[in-house]
């Protein structure tokens, strides 16, 4: 099932009267999601992913654009007829019932020609709960679970109805780091098995690129870019996709082009054309930067951090936005620690560039 | 641990209250055991310098006297009949207070009213709508006087003495089942609402999104959640009605009855006040012991029955 998003905007009403700001949580949000995909809907906190996920399951209704699943107008359908399965953040799991209950429960409300035998649901609610790996749990209670076992009963109880569009709010910032990768790729597992459009809201952009097919980065309620997680990652359309994505973060510098030259500070670093002189933010992925004997930036070296496979340059620029200057390289190669400084070279296809003003990619070619 | 050195501190500044708790609390306590345990005693016959029998009088002559039957009865009909009633329409009301948003607060308010108002004045105001009280004699018409039965008469019926001379005992009982389930309601329903208040929200958008009726909502999600308070008000509201006195005094007055059958309607605790103005602490201590042990009986048979249905 598809699911299109037009002009989809919420406008919440100001809660100070006296200022009477309204807040813009989704600003003119247009996209379409293909059939069978996993969708990441990802941005810092307050930039209206929740809000857009909970439009789409029909708990919030829009201030105005429309949602489509499939060729249907879903928009002034009520949640219960949309068809959806919702994961809550905190699983919203019924404390009082065992995880079988919780489970049949959806299926108990179904009524009229929906209605289904005992035998029926008891099925179901166990291929739903084979297909999380938690038939094992059926008579226990949420309380008696792990937050893994607790989060896999959720999506079995929202995959039992069959849903035609998965959401999951937040689904993996309740567990600890391991079981969150472990978590991640069963979410992934169970999407690819079932074939359900799903749509899933994270803070974490590593979680993010790790397992959609299609990333949307999100910020203050406008869309920033959508795309694929490699595609978006390596190819930023401004300063805060490129600042948002990737650990550890990109290095911001900075700098300016000045006759088919980028500078940061007296440094020459670049040799472009087709760009404009102008006053410049420097984006160099931490991979992006070799160091070089010969090397056209010149940086005070910090310290190296080991980490088994790579290494991780902390060197200083007067220029650096960030704290530190970080470059990413193979431990193989030696550093001559007791210098002071350290010259690198940048990789053109990990050197970004963008307008001080608008903070937007500034494109370039190579000379 | 303290040091011993510093123990004597440590009893000090806890000596008030434990000097209080001594005086008013455990030593009528105990007192009121010895008093039931001695044969026939009054404090007046004792301070005249009679001497009592160590025996289990006091709690035979309770037990044999033929109207501590009728209070019983009495307190048992209005336990089980406003318990269930006034919990059952405390949960409806606090349902649909927790679900509007405006004037939430106002009719909060309106009703918690009952819970700062004194229940004599409340029952003297009930006593006036079913019938008029302090009545002459001699008019007898005014035995069917009052709102209520205005109300039933518009409606065609006929008039009822509900509390004067002649009144049925079924009146009179019905008469302070409305009263006690009114003056019951703002404190259940303001326990359930906070109940209510810290039930998660997403439990219901959970429910929404699963397309679950409201009446399954109310039984499968929000009584489930809401029984730690539900068994807390039932509870504690069989506690209260078998020491139900002063609402039967607000509406009959201390004859606990219509003016011809005086003590009609008495309770137990009613029981214990009429056997103290008599002289009878003996007779009243055994009484309120009784009291004491049907009310811890079914206080536990309570907690078993409510243990089975309450999700902590």
């Amino acid at each position: 099932m598809k699911v299109v998003l037009e002009n989809l905007t919420k406008i919440f009403p100001s809660r100070d009267k006296k200022s009477g700001k309204e807040v813009v949580a989704v600003n003119d949000f247009t996209f379409e999601i293909p059939d069978g995909q996993l969708v990441g809907l990802l941005g810092p906190s307050g930039c209206g992913k929740s809000t857009t996920l909970y439009m789409i399951s029909g708990l919030q209704k829009p201030t105005s654009g429309k949602i489509y699943f499939g060729e249907d107008d879903v928009t002034e359908l009520s949640t219960e007829n949309r068809g959806i399965g919702l994961v809550f953040q905190n699983y919203a799991l019924y404390p009082h019932m065992t995880v079988k209950q919780n489970i049949l429960f959806p299926l108990q409300n179904l009524k009229g020609k929906d209605k289904l035998s005992k035998e029926e649901m008891l099925d179901r609610a166990l291929n739903a709960a084979r297909l999380v790996q938690i038939d094992e749990l059926m008579d226990r209670k949420p309380s008696e679970l792990s937050g893994g076992q607790q989060q896999r009963v959720a999506i079995a109880r929202a995959l039992v109805k069959m849903p035609r569009v998965l959401l999951l709010d937040e689904p993996l910032s309740n567990l600890d780091a391991r079981l969150r990768l472990q978590t991640r790729e069963e979410i992934r597992r169970i999407q690819k098995e079932t074939g359900i459009t799903t749509i899933f809201v994270t803070h974490d952009q590593e979680e993010a690129m790790s397992i959609s097919d299609v990333i949307v980065v999100m910020k203050l309620g406008v869309v920033q870019q959508i795309g694929e997680p490699q595609s978006v990652y390596d190819d930023p359309k401004n300063l805060f996709v490129a600042k948002f994505l990737g650990t550890p973060p990109i290095n911001v510098l900075e700098g300016k082009v000045v006759d088919g030259k980028v500078y940061i500070g007296d440094d020459d670093v670049l040799d472009v054309t087709g760009v404009d002189d102008q006053e410049v933010y420097i984006g160099i992925r931490p991979e992006g930067l070799e160091p070089n004997d010969n090397g056209r930036l010149t940086c005070g070296l910090s310290n190296i951090e080991v980490m088994g496979r790579d290494a991780s340059v902390v060197a200083t620029n007067a220029a650096s936005a960030n704290p530190v200057v970080r470059a990413i390289i193979n431990s193989d190669i030696r550093i001559d620690t007791t210098s002071q400084t350290i010259k690198f070279n940048v990789k053109p296809h990990k050197f970004f560039l963008f307008n001080k003003q608008t903070e937007e990619r500034v494109y370039f070619e190579v000379k | 641990m303290v040091e011993s050195k510093q123990q004597w501190k440590a009893w000090l500044y806890l000596s008030p209250a434990i000097l209080l708790l001594l005086v008013f609390t455990v030593w009528p306590i105990f007192n009121t055991l010895r008093m039931a345990f001695l044969d026939g005693y009054g404090n007046m016959a004792a301070m005249g310098g009679a001497t009592f029998e160590f025996g289990i009088e006091n709690f035979l002559k309770v037990i044999d006297y033929d109207k501590f039957l009728d209070c019983l009865k009495t307190t048992a009909i209005l336990c089980v009949a406003t318990v269930p009633v006034s919990t059952a329409l405390a949960l409806l009301i606090a349902v649909a207070l927790n679900s509007i948003k405006p004037l939430q607060k106002t009719l909060q308010t309106i009703f918690f009213l009952p819970y700062v108002t004194n229940s004599i004045a409340i029952g003297m105001v009930f006593a006036t709508m079913f019938n008029i009280v302090g009545y002459n004699p001699v008019e007898r018409a005014a035995d069917t006087w009052g709102i209520i039965n205005l109300v039933i008469q518009f409606f065609g019926g006929e008039p009822i003495s509900w509390i004067n001379q002649g009144s049925s005992y079924t009146a009179n009982i019905v008469v302070m089942i409305v009263y006690i389930v009114w003056n019951a309601l703002p404190f259940k329903i303001l326990i359930l609402l906070g109940g209510l208040q810290s039930i998660n929200k997403q439990y219901y958008d959970a429910a929404k999104v699963d397309g679950t009726r409201k009446a399954r909502v109310l039984t499968r999600i929000t009584i489930p959640l809401l029984s730690p308070m539900l068994a807390y008000v039932i509870i504690t509201g069989f506690i209260g009605g078998f020491k139900e006195y002063s609402s039967i005094v607000g509406i009959f007055g201390e004859k606990m009855g219509p003016p011809d059958d005086a003590g009609r309607l008495n309770t137990m605790v009613g029981f214990v006040y009429d056997a103290l103005e008599k002289d009878r602490q003996g007779l009243a201590s055994a009484g309120a012991l009784i009291l004491f042990v049907i009310i811890l009986l079914v206080t536990m048979f309570n907690n078993k029955v409510i243990k089975k249905h309450v999700h902590y």
